[in-house]
């Protein structure tokens, strides 16, 4: 047997006064933990096999199985931590890169659970969602200068021309994630929640599948720098364009879809031949400066006629007030800025770990310098990378966002346990993998039954806490940081997100 | 009547169907119980055929020019006029097992280990729901007014 320097992560623990040896663990494990043995009539579990996705343990009808993380079994040590060391051993024994999924799972600071929301008391009235009209209604494109009105002889009228914008029933857009990152069922599941609800998804870099057209009008397509799925019907479709420049979990870093992940469908969604390799380069090769950038958005908006929002995503890296000041300038109607816990597919370890900064701090920073130089009302900002619940959203907005994309909280909400394997295609909730056996294990009426349920649930709480506040309508907490708190915060953040510490008055 | 539907692209093979269903017809109608006590143990009326990653869970179809009942040497098996539900009187059947050579489906089966008698699905007619139907993880099997 061969030296075996790394064990288990977890520990699979089998009630035998409770199993009933139906095979059910054995049939849902794509990592093959369970095994029976029909000598014995038993099963048995193999717990280096295990990733912790506690599919098995979710489908035992008698909930014999247990998965456990295993105790540490290093002694302590608070430089040369476990993570630390297992790493080396992978490492020394493979020669590679590190890989992992989702977003980064270091202790670093959560900017939102050191923010606190504020209410009305006495001196100004709370108000009540249930009883009281309240909107959350949210448009995503450029605002006018000002807004000029006449009067005629029928009232009223617009005189400003607006741009082209978005219409959401809720600030909250789905991320992009593309067909092949993700089954097509996770995306069928996306795009007919966006649809039911009102609100919009994203095509990542997978081009848009056949069976999802009749979503377009409800789907933000993504221009990478592969150019994966890019035609002239796929940007006209939509209603929105999204130039990816970064991604939170990975910053400067491109993609790659395996060979063996581009099955025949995947093949002319992207547009790309079967089994090859799709490789997205880490820069867009005819993008190297702001110029660059605002021909690309000026190429999309004659292709689209100037009828649909073209926006741009980013990375958070330290310089992304300057960036985004020169993308709003470049022409885009939106800026979506995602936060360095932001998730993946596939990502190297040392930069989803070490890379970006955190979306508060970037968020915050790009809306003061966007109103210091008057330009914030030229573009919306959708802010990615990690929204946990609504109150994220809530102070997200408060910062200054106008909505925000959620990725991983949707895949959470079709399955997901972060297992973070997503880069094996054995994900066995059907979500990150193209295998047959495994996508049908995601039923799309069922996704976006729950994909809905978060929407209309996170949505009611938003309300619940705008009227908590007094608050009736989400454009009045847009970038009003006065609502928000600091606790536990240094001068230095406090002064960075623009917000007072708790215990301080207006 | 109420009929079984399977969604094949959602069958994910994981034959709770079939467990559920063994429960609900054993003795004890208890999970533990009904796989660790009642012996021998009860079959279950739900099939679930696998060809690679393709499966699908089939029970009685309640035809409604039903084979089996006309196949039937001791009148065990018949149609519910009412309910439209074909059952298997357990205390008629002689286990000749005529009904299994003419079911189109093959959802019939020699329950050999407690009587011999044909075993097929009841639809659980004393249930809200069929307990297969009920205990989908994937929603493959739907009851549905046809």
């Amino acid at each position: 047997m061969p030296l075996k320097l790394n064990q288990s992560e977890f520990v699979v623990e089998r009630d035998l006064n409770k199993c009933i040896s139906c095979e059910v663990c054995v049939r849902q494990c794509s990592n093959d933990a369970h095994e029976y043995d029909a000598d014995d009539k038993t099963v048995l579990s193999e717990a280096s096999k295990c990733v912790g996705c506690h599919r098995c343990e979710s489908l035992c009808p008698t909930e014999a199985i247990t998965i456990r993380k295993k105790a540490a079994e290093f002694k302590d040590n608070s430089n040369w931590q476990q993570a630390h060391i297992k790493n080396i051993y992978k490492q020394a024994e493979t020669g590679g890169v590190l890989l992992t999924g989702m977003g980064s799972d270091k202790p670093h600071t959560v900017y939102w659970d050191h923010i606190l929301f504020n209410a009305a008391q006495v001196t100004n009235p709370s108000i009540d969602p249930l009883r009281e009209p309240m909107e959350i209604k949210t448009f995503i494109g450029a605002k006018p200068e000002k807004l000029e009105i006449e009067k005629n002889d029928s009232g009223f009228k617009l005189k400003s021309k607006l741009g082209p914008h978005l219409e959401l029933s809720t600030p909250i857009l789905f991320s992009a994630m593309s067909y092949g990152s993700i089954s097509l069922n996770a995306c069928k599941s996306l795009a007919s929640a966006a649809y039911s609800f009102g609100t919009f998804y994203n095509t990542g870099e997978g081009g848009m599948h056949k069976d999802l057209q009749h979503f377009a009008k409800n789907t933000i397509v993504q221009v990478a720098s592969g150019r994966f799925g890019v035609n002239r019907q796929y940007l006209r479709s939509a209603a929105a364009v999204e130039i990816k420049i970064g991604q939170g979990a990975k910053p400067g870093i491109g993609g790659h879809l395996p060979g063996e992940k581009v099955t025949a469908d995947i093949s002319s969604t992207r547009m790309i031949p079967e089994g090859s390799d799709a490789i997205s380069p880490a820069p867009h090769h005819d993008i190297y400066s702001i110029e660059d950038l605002a021909q690309l958005i000026y190429a999309i908006k004659e292709a689209t006629d100037y009828l649909k929002p073209v926006g741009v995503k980013v990375s958070a890296v330290h310089n992304i007030a300057p960036i985004a000041s020169g993308i709003v300038r470049a022409g885009a109607d939106f800026v979506a800025i995602d936060g360095f816990r932001g998730g993946t597919g596939a990502a190297p370890q040392a930069i989803r770990d070490n890379v970006g900064i955190p979306i508060e701090l970037a968020l915050a920073a790009v809306d003061t310098r966007l109103r210091e130089e008057g330009i914030r009302h030229k573009a919306a900002i959708i802010i990615a990378g990690s929204i946990r619940s609504s109150s994220d959203i809530i102070k997200a907005i408060a910062l200054g966002a106008d909505a925000v994309y959620i990725g991983t909280a949707a895949l959470i909400a079709l399955g997901c346990h972060l297992c973070q394997k997503c880069y094996t295609g054995k994900c066995n909730w059907g979500i990150a993998t193209q295998d047959p056996y495994l996508t049908k294990r995601l039923n799309p009426s069922i996704g976006t039954k729950r994909l809905s349920g978060l929407l209309r649930a996170w949505s009611h709480e938003i309300k619940e806490m705008l009227g908590g506040a007094g608050i009736n309508a989400i454009e009045s907490l847009r970038g009003n940081r006065e609502h928000l708190r600091g606790i536990n915060l240094s001068e230095i953040e406090l002064s960075i997100l623009g917000i007072k510490h708790a215990g301080q008055a207006w | 009547m109420k009929k079984i539907f399977i969604d094949e692209q959602y069958c994910i093979g994981c034959r709770l169907c079939e467990i559920y269903c063994q429960v609900k017809h054993s003795k004890s109608k208890k999970i533990l119980k009904a796989f660790r006590e009642d012996q021998p143990g009860t079959l279950a009326r739900v099939l679930v055929e696998e060809i690679g990653s393709n499966s699908f869970a089939i029970q009685c179809r309640h035809c409604e020019d039903a084979p089996c009942t006309g196949a039937c040497i001791s009148g065990a098996m018949a149609k519910n006029e009412n309910t439209g539900v074909v059952i298997c009187d357990e205390e008629k059947c002689v286990g000749c097992w005529s009904c299994i050579m003419v079911c189109p489906y093959g959802v019939i089966k020699r329950d050999i280990k407690s009587k011999k008698v044909a075993s097929k699905c009841d639809l659980c007619f004393d249930e809200e729901e069929p307990v297969c139907v009920k205990n989908c993880p994937n929603e493959a099997l739907k009851i549905k007014e046809i």
